[in-house]
């Protein structure tokens, strides 16, 4: 650390050219899963094995339905971020590497808002 | 070619075997990965439920069966202790990202605790599935 400048220390922002904003982000939805993971996990466990009625009866409650629609929002995002540090560690090929990337932040995108339709479907039914 | 001359010198050994001694600082570490991607992998199968539960009592009774069939309470059940030891795990590491818990004796404490509580909160979280 001693031997580099100011300057060299912020060009080009490191081997991720964005410094540490990755790395922050991952924190924040981490801190962000901590919280809604466990209000997610016990009515959708007792809403598991039920019949229809129940279930959406548990999801049309506004604190369930919100706390699922968050933890699909934080949860996908933080699924996200943590599949493209993996895919960066054990990807080499660059052509495959960008494909896995791209197809990850759909795929991520693409079940977040599926969740969160179906959610928000059965709340305002 | 890089291979004509290596002439009989060692290559780098493969680590993971007899001659590597597993820790639980590096098995804890990989089983991290591990359970994120399986916890997200069975996220899908959560929001396939839901969007059951939004459709139809046909479509919701079909999905609802499956995930609760022998094997998908199995799929499940393993979702859910790897989702309770990403989750305690992940504290672990936040811990150390705010600087502390690095002592040799610190670490070992803290991974036993995070499994113990992931294994404890898995048995809650089944009682409440069950007769909750």
């Amino acid at each position: 650390m001693h031997f580099r400048t100011d300057r060299q220390r912020v060009q080009g922002l490191g081997t991720s050219h964005s410094g540490v904003h990755h790395w922050w982000s991952q924190r924040l939805t981490s801190i962000g899963v901590l919280i809604l993971v466990p209000l997610f996990l016990f009515p959708f466990v007792r809403a598991l094995g039920t019949d229809f009625e129940t279930a959406r009866e548990i999801y049309g409650h506004p604190f369930n339905a919100v706390v699922a629609i968050l933890t699909f929002a934080v949860g996908f995002l933080h699924l996200q971020q943590g599949v493209q540090v993996v895919i960066e560690d054990y990807v080499h090929d660059k052509p495959v590497r960008t494909v896995m990337l791209v197809a990850n932040v759909i795929l991520c995108a693409a079940f977040a808002f599926t969740g969160i339709f179906a959610v928000a479907k059965i709340a305002f039914a | 070619m890089a291979d004509v001359n290596r002439g009989n010198r060692p290559l780098s050994p493969f680590m993971i075997g007899s001659v590597y001694r597993p820790q639980i600082t590096s098995v804890m570490s990989i089983l991290h990965r591990i359970t994120g991607c399986g916890v997200g992998l069975s996220a899908i199968l959560v929001v396939w439920w839901f969007l059951a539960a939004s459709s139809s009592p046909y479509y919701f009774d079909f999905a609802d069966g499956l995930l609760t069939s022998w094997i998908g309470n199995l799929v499940l059940f393993l979702a859910l202790v790897s989702l309770w030891y990403h989750f305690f795990n992940g504290i672990r590491h936040l811990i150390w990202d705010a600087g502390s818990g690095f002592a040799l004796d610190q670490v070992r404490t803290s991974g036993i605790a995070a499994i113990v509580a992931a294994g404890v909160m898995s048995i809650v979280t089944v009682a409440i599935a069950l007769w909750g």
